[in-house]
């Protein structure tokens, strides 16, 4: 230490990999397989736990088939690397970074999460939280802002996921002066150099996220997974509904489950749809209209916990939905 | 002559994986953590520079290790050391406090005398690196 010079970044110990190189204290596993034995790939599986991952992702989440699948091939990805590397074949830390596309409320945020966690689990990413920012947290206000609010934003992100919501509001086109292009050149800089530390995910609206990805070259180039994020149908979108009222305790009566589907299937066509994020908040009208008709009724007959938990077609039939067409 | 200053100021100088286990032990703690320089290494010298701002929710050590080095690789020849907040109510005070970097050569301190009033005699110590205007204390010879 006494030299005096700037030394380069120590290269972080992965916790839970044993193969990772200086690892602390006892290395799990210390010296390489020789080239004749074999792996049971089955058993690493389970053992590095990436099927409980997936499977809950398949459990919680309706649709979705291309990036679950993507999901799956990062997971055997990251095994089959881990596995190598016991053997001495080491390839280098894949490059993670994402992006998502997709029309509001088709999971990207969720996804995102599941995706922070199933790093964390595979020993790609050391603490595997997720940090998630919008232009605001990383562009400054005046000359000499962006720089520091970047650094300390991608700072906290170190060893998780950083989710940047609406990325393409980073660049502006129409002003050359916006502080964003800051933002963005210290991103990449990042997205470069501390590969094992980070994992970026840019997140927003196919086109725009195009128009983005077109004026930055260099940050397309470095996004290695482009995952597209398609509309729910109306079948994803009722069973998105039923595990979101089960989850809230609550459940459709038997005419209500057919109000429910039609009642989906009329805002699907009107503005403003927003896919799972609609159903919620349809679901949050229906409950507020829930309590107001067991109010209404004047306690008569008394409410059983069924009734507590029972929602009826009234309770969307009342929906502007209904009533505008 | 080495000087000894902070929490672990008679080990032998950490390495780059030592100072993020400290880092790690810090942050588990919800300590909020931040990195000072310096060129005046007298023991009463409260006054270090701030080197960016003091890093507040970070979840992994590796941003904090980045910054230090980051420190280092504009001052190599000042002392630089890391502190760790602890906010908690009733404590709000530095937790730990270590040095990450120090002057390849450091001159050491003299003992001056100072005759006061009735033959007493007043004494300080006094950095001979400060005999050197600052910014220039440590210019490799």
């Amino acid at each position: 230490m006494s030299e005096g010079t700037p030394r380069p970044l120590f290269a972080l110990p992965v916790r839970g990999d044993p193969a990772a190189p200086g690892g602390d204290q006892v290395p799990a596993v210390p010296e390489l397989l020789a080239d004749d034995v074999t792996v049971d790939l089955a058993a690493e599986r389970t053992s590095a736990g990436v099927d409980e991952i997936i499977e809950a992702l398949d459990r919680d989440l309706v649709g979705l088939r291309p990036v679950k699948d993507r999901i799956s091939e990062i997971a055997a990805l990251l095994l089959i690397d881990r596995v190598r590397a016991r053997f001495g074949l080491t390839a280098g830390p894949p490059s993670l970074h994402m992006s998502f596309t997709g029309n509001p409320g088709t999971g990207k945020t969720t996804v995102a999460l599941r995706m922070a966690r199933l790093l964390h689990r595979m020993g790609y990413l050391r603490r595997g939280h997720l940090v998630c920012v919008t232009r605001d947290d990383l562009v400054g206000q005046y000359i000499g802002h962006t720089a520091p609010k970047t650094k300390e934003v991608l700072n906290r992100a170190m060893g998780g996921v950083l989710f940047i919501d609406e990325a393409y509001y980073l660049y502006r086109a129409e002003n050359e002066r916006d502080y964003g292009q800051e933002a963005i050149e210290l991103l990449l800089q990042y997205m470069e150099n501390y590969r094992d530390d980070l994992v970026v995910i840019m997140a927003g609206y196919a086109d725009r996220m195009d128009t983005f990805f077109a004026s930055n070259p260099g940050m397309s180039s470095r996004i290695a997974h482009h995952l597209d994020f398609p509309d729910y149908s109306l079948d994803e979108l009722v069973a998105i509904g039923e595990l979101m009222l089960s989850e809230r305790r609550y459940r459709l009566s038997d005419q209500a489950q057919q109000t429910f589907r039609d009642y989906l299937a009329r805002r699907m066509t009107q503005p403003r749809f927003a896919n799972a994020r609609s159903v919620r908040n349809a679901l949050e009208r229906a409950r507020l209209r829930h309590a107001n008709r067991l109010l209404a009724a004047g306690g008569s007959p008394p409410s059983t916990k069924d009734d507590l938990m029972r929602l009826e077609p009234a309770d969307f039939l009342a929906s502007r939905v209904f009533t505008s067409s | 002559m080495r000087i000894t200053q902070g929490t672990f100021s008679y080990l032998p100088d950490f390495t780059d994986e030592e100072i993020t286990s400290q880092l790690d032990y810090a942050l588990g703690q919800g300590w909020a953590l931040s990195v000072e320089f310096t060129d005046d290494p007298h023991p009463r010298n409260n006054y270090w520079d701030m080197w960016a701002l003091p890093m507040f929710a970070l979840a992994d050590p590796a941003g904090a290790l980045r910054e230090i080095n980051e420190c280092r690789a504009i001052y190599p020849d000042r002392y630089i050391r890391v502190n760790a907040y602890d906010s908690r109510r009733g404590r709000q005070t530095v937790a730990l406090s270590f040095l990450v970097n120090r002057p390849a050569h450091e001159p050491g301190f003299r003992l001056d005398r100072q005759e006061a009033a009735g033959r007493s005699i007043r004494y300080t110590t006094h950095s001979y690196a400060l005999d050197r205007p600052a910014g220039d204390r440590y210019a490799p010879k």
